[in-house]
């Protein structure tokens, strides 16, 4: 499963884009609030695009450790794998 | 960032935002005339931001069964139903609500926040879902942390993606709690009930709606959208507040599950808050039986929100997508948003404010209430009001 998380995360990257405009540089280590400046309900709305992405469920609770693409590639990453 | 300086950032950003001199989210009201009337500043203001749908806050019934309830039991109860006992008004309140719904059981709870919290971190927990509406109010959104739930939200009013996401749980939709509202309070609409029902028993779900904007608006006796759709027997648990229709403050839950009951001995927003006072009490009671009695203030109501939704939209404002008692003018920016609200006060009229990321969609809303006694000459002065600001409003368009 592990090999799918490249793919996760440049599908991630794509929907980022839409948040965020084409202009701004993406990397796994970009902070979701403070450089992407997605306020907290904007991330909310971003994760209901997520979800349906990759058809999965994405509860808010587990968004309070989430600060960085990576962080949110990789709860993508084992939410789906968990299914 | 110290915890402090947090604080700091947050004023920060509202002196940024806000303009100076006035406390737009905490405005002084210096004296109050009537329902609809008070003085702020040195100016006589209409309320139309105040959620007092059916005018109540003066009701001579309300306002003598709260002085005789002072008189003979006290201000306060000082502790909690659990500590300090359940008064002769408690009961009693807890019965007329059930027997209002044609239902077997209701807590009484101190505000209609603690109803909201207290009822869904009661009912969900740990390993359950909480499946909620992306409009929900912040109490919802409180008591869905508080439950320690996973928390799911559908796009509003959606029923497709509710569906989608019920349908992703798999197994675990029966032991989701879908949660709703009669009317929304940012854009007053509806929420479409029969296919929620519908989908809740298609899953196995248990479904809660709150009516703290519907109770007394909707319906015949004013139930809320549970009798104005005929659906009481789909919905598990109906939350409300006292807030707003019934003029005082408390919150209830009625329901026809038996278990209803233990949320009394697990539910730590009821177990841990003082109870109602006697006043809030015996003026809530009184003021029930004037809102199932309430048709002609209803009809009022209706007709006030039509004459107001109506000359709004023939002014082009952009609105909420059906008339109700709230009625939110959609603003793309928080500076038209502050300039209609700011006009609006300087015409003598006080209304809500809501900016993002409040506000849907990162829009700015200006949100009216209205009264079933708001005068109809009333209505017409807002309206003009409106009519004029339109003109200020809209060359500030970025």
């Amino acid at each position: 499963m592990a090999s799918d998380y490249p793919d996760t995360l440049q599908r991630l990257c794509h929907h980022l884009k839409q948040f965020t405009g084409p202009d701004v540089e993406i990397t796994p280590q970009t902070d979701l609030i403070n450089q992407l400046a997605i306020d907290s309900v904007k991330l909310l709305n971003l994760i209901m695009e997520v979800e349906d992405e990759f058809d999965i469920s994405v509860p808010i609770n587990a968004l309070a450790d989430v600060q960085t693409v990576d962080e949110l590639a990789n709860l993508i990453h084992q939410i789906k794998s968990a299914k | 960032m110290s915890l402090l300086e947090k604080l700091d950032a947050v004023a920060a950003a509202r002196k940024a935002l806000l303009p100076e001199g006035v406390d737009v989210f905490g405005i002084p009201i210096e004296e109050i005339y009537s329902s609809t009337e008070a003085k702020i500043g040195d100016r006589r203001i209409l309320f139309l931001g105040t959620n007092n749908y059916l005018g109540l806050t003066f009701a001579p019934e309300c306002l003598q069964a709260a002085h005789k309830a002072i008189d003979s039991e006290g201000t306060g109860t000082t502790g909690s139903r659990m500590a300090n006992g359940s008064y002769r008004g408690h009961r009693d309140l807890e019965r007329e609500f059930a027997e209002f719904y044609h239902c077997q059981s209701c807590i009484v709870f101190t505000t209609g926040y603690q109803a909201n919290l207290a009822m869904i971190s009661g009912l969900a927990g740990a390993g359950d879902v909480v499946l909620i509406d992306g409009d929900s109010h912040a109490s919802i959104y409180d008591g869905c942390r508080l439950s320690g739930a996973e928390i799911i939200r559908f796009r509003h009013n959606d029923m497709v993606d509710l569906d989608k996401r019920l349908r992703r749980l798999g197994e675990r939709s029966r032991s989701t709690l879908i949660i709703i509202e009669g009317i929304y309070s940012m854009l007053g609409d509806r929420a479409p009930l029969a296919d929620i029902v519908k989908l809740k028993n298609a899953y196995n779900s248990v479904l809660l709606l709150d009516e703290a904007h519907s109770l007394g608006v909707l319906g015949e006796t004013g139930q809320g959208l549970v009798e104005e759709t005929g659906l009481m027997d789909g919905v598990d648990f109906v939350t409300g507040t006292f807030s707003k229709s019934l003029g005082g403050i408390g919150g209830y839950c009625v329901s026809n599950h038996p278990q209803l009951d233990q949320l009394r001995y697990v539910s730590r927003p009821y177990i841990f808050t003082a109870s109602p006072t006697p006043a809030t009490i015996a003026s809530t009671r009184a003021a029930l039986k004037l809102l199932r009695d309430g048709t002609k203030l209803r009809q009022q109501l209706w007709k006030n929100v039509h004459q107001l939704y109506s000359r709004l939209h023939e002014l082009g404002y952009q609105l909420g997508p059906e008339p109700s008692p709230v009625i939110a003018t959609i603003l793309d920016t928080p500076q038209q948003a502050l300039a209609l609200w700011n006009g609006l006060l300087e015409h003598g009229i006080y209304v809500n404010l809501i900016l993002p990321p409040a506000a849907p969609d990162g829009k700015s809303l200006v949100r009216c209430s209205v009264s079933a006694v708001h005068t109809s000459e009333q209505m017409d002065d807002v309206g003009r009001a409106f009519a004029e600001l339109r003109e200020v409003i809209f060359p500030i368009t970025s």
